[in-house]
């Protein structure tokens, strides 16, 4: 019994499937990479492990109950970009979420709380090695830092599930390099569930302890839209950084029709 | 080099700003000793000395009615329009929020606030002297259904546009719908407020003045439009100079505010 469980889902927008028969199941601790040409489904599919759609058909469960279809605390997120609060500081941005647990109604802690939260932030921003910049906004951060700081904002929460939608798609490559250092730093000491969207497949490969590739399985030529794409590879891999199968690298040149 | 790419620095961009302005006052000063060359007791184009007497009598005070007419019409104008221009912009703050950010009000509110957006203000000024009478409300009634509309959906449309990834993001860190509204969508709304109230303030004082010019016994607008009687172009050229500085000073209020409260909402400044 994995944590996330897919049974038989599908994605349906009228007519047009995009999904069609996942059925899946994610261990607690496994790092799953997401790979496939644009259009496959791959964004539709994290969307619906965050809740923010719902599948037509079938049912995802997490930590063997019903996923609820709006985004919550247990699911923490890092998309590639506008993941952090432009209104807010470094530290505020991580404290957050600690603020919106401790104070339903201001939304924000006050006194010895605030200054526990304001440590325990601290401690998260020092952990992405964002330790100088907590007085900071977003604005004055580079691309990584920002990045950096999306996730100590998630990790705050402690979340069952991370899920990263091409977190370092829009990085310089050595900035990229130094990225898959902290988040597999990070993943190995807290025991944390990942799952990566990602354009890359050498990043999936070599961050992944599992890669799943999404395509179509079946092409109907005059009705493209009525067969949806599936998990059509799944790689189980012993330790991050096995080799890629040449079948995966020819998908990755061209488009899902 | 390209004309687009000549930028004025320093003092020659204070000058460049400074000579359309001194050329008109120039221009005035000329034009006003032509005619008063021809005709000493011309009433058009008063001369300065002719304007500052007039404006030394407006700010006497009367013996008849014991106050100075000058500090009564600017303090009843200025109760007006900041009494409007408060409801005003609490209005839109409240309903610019929920519109922007709840699609259930959107549904139901939306059209309503566009079709009210279309109605000519001044057009509804009748409706509001008999409902309200000639008293203030109906003054202050009209400049705030003149500027709310707008400034309702400009808010709505800013707060409908803050990105999803961050509302997702919020939500994942645990935000109930409120907590959202309050910490996310209301401080990055109010920059954009202050900006939107900054633009409101030229046709609110547009309606201040209508308003005053056709019902009212005391404000800036009543008075210019009094003395319009005798022709006292020395009162109104200085009560309108008057009513313009009062508007800058309000728009460079609300800019300091709004730079000094969300540094982060203008980068350059910031930390």
């Amino acid at each position: 019994m994995g944590l996330l469980t897919f049974r038989n889902v599908w994605v349906e927008y009228g007519d047009k499937v995009v999904l069609e028969n996942v059925d899946l199941s994610i261990a607690q601790g496994s790092f799953v990479s997401i790979v496939g040409p644009s259009g496959a489904g791959k964004s539709t599919f994290l969307r619906l492990i965050i809740g923010q759609e719902a599948p037509t058909r079938g049912a995802i469960d997490l930590d063997g109950e019903k996923l609820r279809a709006e985004p919550g605390p247990d699911r923490g997120v890092v998309f590639q970009k506008y993941s952090v609060f432009p209104h807010l500081s470094a530290r505020d941005n991580v404290v957050f979420g600690l603020d919106c647990a401790g104070s339903p109604l201001l939304g924000r802690l006050t006194g010895g709380r605030r200054r526990k939260a304001l440590e325990e932030a601290d401690a998260m921003l020092a952990a992405v090695g964002l330790a100088d910049s907590g007085d900071l906004y977003p604005a004055k951060l580079s691309g990584g830092m920002q990045q950096r700081l999306a996730i100590a904002q998630a990790l705050i929460k402690k979340p069952r599930i991370l899920l990263l939608d091409e977190p370092f798609g829009a990085l310089d490559p050595g900035v990229r390099l130094d990225m898959h250092e902290l988040i597999t730093g990070l993943w190995r000491d807290n025991g944390l569930t990942i799952m990566m969207v990602t354009h890359d497949i050498k990043e999936a490969f070599k961050l992944g302890t599992r890669v799943l590739a999404f395509d179509k399985r079946r092409r109907d030529p005059h009705a493209p839209h009525r067969y949806g794409a599936t998990a059509v590879y799944d790689f189980p891999l012993d330790k991050p950084g096995a080799a890629i199968p040449e079948a995966l690298m020819a998908m990755q040149e061209k488009p899902a029709a | 080099m390209r004309l687009l790419n000549v930028r004025p620095r320093g003092g020659l961009a204070v000058l460049l700003g400074a000579l359309p302005l001194l050329a008109a006052a120039l221009l005035y000063l000329m034009a006003s000793q032509a005619r008063h060359a021809d005709n000493p007791r011309d009433k058009l184009l008063p001369t300065p000395a002719a304007m500052v007497e007039a404006v030394q009598l407006m700010a006497k005070v009367d013996p008849l009615t014991g106050h100075a007419p000058l500090v009564v019409d600017t303090l009843a104008s200025l109760e007006r329009i900041g009494l409007a221009l408060a409801i005003a912009t609490a209005l839109s703050l409240i309903l610019g929020l929920g519109l922007g950010l709840l699609p259930l009000l959107r549904a139901k509110f939306g059209p309503l606030v566009a079709a009210i957006a279309v109605i000519p203000p001044i057009a509804v000024l009748p409706i509001l002297f008999i409902v309200f009478g000639l008293g203030e409300t109906a003054k202050i009634a009209l400049i705030v259904i003149g500027v709310t509309p707008v400034m309702v959906r400009d808010l709505a449309a800013h707060v409908a546009a803050i990105p999803e990834e961050q509302l997702v993001k919020a939500q994942t860190l645990g935000s109930s719908t409120w907590q959202l509204a309050l910490r996310v969508a209301l401080p990055q709304a109010m920059p954009r407020l202050i900006d939107s109230l900054r633009l409101s303030l030229c046709p609110a004082w547009v309606y201040l003045i209508s308003a005053e010019a056709i019902a009212a016994d005391v404000g800036l607008g009543y008075r210019i439009f009094l003395v319009r009687r005798y022709l006292s172009m020395d009162i109104i050229l200085p009560y309108v100079v008057w009513i313009s500085l009062l508007a800058v000073a309000m728009d460079v209020t609300l800019r300091l505010i709004a730079r000094r409260a969300y540094p982060w909402a203008y980068p350059e400044r910031g930390r």
